[in-house]
């Protein structure tokens, strides 16, 4: 069991464009490049038109939220030591069925733990940020 | 294959926390129990449908049980989706003579590691698991708690819903022996006060984490008849993976609250004689208590969006609910071990030998996880 935070497998070639483009600041999402269809989490093939093309694409980077949790300990010590914090699902503005998880930070570099869950509610509009945690930028989302 | 096969025999182990055996030894001692059970020997045995997750391979149980020459075996993936799976495609290859009789099972010990895969992860994820477990969405609880906030505010399902839940399967469970819970009682007011574990689920939203095994022996009707158990017949039988489906954290389709359930059962009931009106009581696999109102829906109890309210008025008690549920405890009450205590609970429904009994059960259904590619089977006398 891990002591650190659980993060992507940046070699993880399907799924690599992703977390490149957040470390650039961009959330990116695969769009077909035969129906341009987007989808979400990647994959190799479009499931609407079979193609394997595929393009990246930037998004708006405004959500709202879709649902959200507060998990309490015990989890993975690194998780733990956080808890209680919220985690959410966003439903992108663009086109609601591309969703992310993610957490709702007070601020662009503020904590998971720091909002008063009993404030969150779905449907609340959000912005996404990017929080560098080793070498990955994890996608976060703050009040708009 | 409509009633063509039946479960002819059911064993299991004692539940426990830190049982000493293997889960192989387990696995073995649940299969001979049910064997013995169906009055055949385990020379008889030529069939074998098992979970992926099995730790005792087929090769290791067969060896051990003294089984005969297998000239079938197939596994189910998915942890708890695969409870009725293996029953159904044990079913299917007796029905199709790939063999005469099989055997099907569970064994898990929670110290497990493969037993609890979310335990097992290092920190770095690959997979659909990378886009849920850096943000602390961790554990099976986690990833069921995002479906029901959702549920909760698009269907309106409440806490005094998922309480009916816990509340009826412990009801059942302190009529059953041998349950975990027997002899503990649960007020609605233990349950609002219970810590969180994820919000909105609480300590009594989980199921419970069981050291054991259990197994079922299926032939063919033909050879039920000589047997000494009242024959469980296999009347219908569905498994399903329901388009852009993803494994718990299903948030990333059109509908993420129309679970596998519903294509399941589009199948099962369209091979069936019977309609969810007609079912006089229900297994429904509840690893968390809002998986059964999902549940409720998915199969046809009611209608979308309804499944909170059902539960109220005591629906899912027995002796007077409209649909008694879970009536050996389940996992919430009874032992978690995947749901297969759900499938031997269906059967004993069917032979009259529950501890909380539907009299005269014409029929029995039981379900496999919904959140993961999952079946069903419907029993009936």
């Amino acid at each position: 069991m891990s002591d650190d935070f659980l993060l992507p497998d940046l070699d993880d070639e399907t799924s690599a464009p992703f977390w490149h483009g957040t470390a650039r600041g961009e959330l990116l999402v695969q769009s077909c490049g035969a129906c341009g269809a987007w989808r979400m989490p990647p994959r190799p093939m479009c499931p609407h038109c079979q193609s394997i093309s595929v393009t990246w694409v930037p998004t708006s980077g405004h959500a709202t939220i879709w649902s959200f949790i507060v998990p309490h300990a015990p989890l993975l010590p690194a998780y733990s030591e956080l808890a209680p914090y919220n985690a959410i699902v966003v439903a992108l503005d663009e086109d609601p069925s591309i969703r992310f998880v993610g957490n709702l930070v007070a601020t662009e570099t503020g904590p998971i733990n720091e909002i008063d869950p009993a404030t969150i509610a779905i449907g609340e509009p959000v912005r996404v940020v990017f929080q560098t945690v080793e070498d990955v930028a994890l996608p976060r989302w703050v009040r708009r | 294959m409509k009633d063509s096969c039946a479960v002819v025999g059911i064993g299991q182990t004692a539940y426990g926390k830190g049982l000493p055996d293997t889960e192989l030894s387990l696995a073995c001692q649940a299969i001979s129990a049910a064997i013995d059970d169906a009055g055949l020997r385990p020379s008889d045995v030529d069939g074998i449908a098992m979970f992926s997750m099995e730790d005792g391979r087929e090769v290791d149980v067969a060896r051990n049980v003294g089984l005969g020459d297998i000239t079938y075996f197939s596994e189910v993936g998915f942890g708890g989706g695969a409870g009725c799976g293996v029953v159904g495609q044990a079913a299917m290859a007796v029905a199709t003579g790939q063999c005469t009789t099989a055997v099907a099972w569970r064994a898990r010990k929670r110290a497990s590691k493969t037993s609890r895969p979310w335990a097992q992860v290092s920190d770095r994820v690959a997979g659909h698991q990378q886009w849920s477990r850096p943000f602390g969405v961790l554990r099976p609880v986690d990833e069921i708690a995002m479906l029901t906030r959702r549920a909760m505010h698009q269907y309106g399902y409440t806490r005094d819903h998922l309480a009916n839940v816990a509340l009826a399967f412990r009801k059942h469970a302190n009529r059953n022996p041998i349950a975990t819970m027997h002899a503990k009682e649960l007020t609605r007011e233990q349950y609002m006060d219970a810590r969180w574990i994820s919000e909105p689920l609480c300590l009594f939203d989980n199921c419970l984490e069981t050291d054991g095994a259990l197994a079922v022996v299926i032939t063919s009707a033909d050879r039920a008849r000589d047997l000494p158990q009242p024959p469980a017949y296999i009347h219908s039988f569905a498994q399903s993976i329901p388009q852009q489906h993803q494994v718990m954290t299903n948030y990333f389709c059109e509908d993420p609250l129309t679970g596998p359930a519903w294509a399941c059962a589009r199948l099962l009931w369209e091979r069936s004689d019977f309609q969810p009106a007609d079912v006089p009581v229900a297994q429904l696999y509840d690893a968390f208590s809002p998986l059964i109102p999902l549940s409720l829906e998915g199969y046809g109890f009611c209608g979308r969006g309804e499944g909170g309210e059902f539960t109220d008025d005591g629906a899912l008690e027995w002796p007077h609910g409209r649909l008694p549920t879970n009536t050996s405890g389940g996992g919430m009450s009874e032992a978690y071990v995947h749901g297969f205590n759900l499938v031997l609970e269906g059967v004993r429904q069917i032979r009259g030998t529950s501890p909380n009994q539907v009299a005269d059960a014409a029929c029995s259904l039981v379900t496999s996880g919904e959140g993961v590619p999952t079946s069903a089977v419907l029993f009936r006398r």
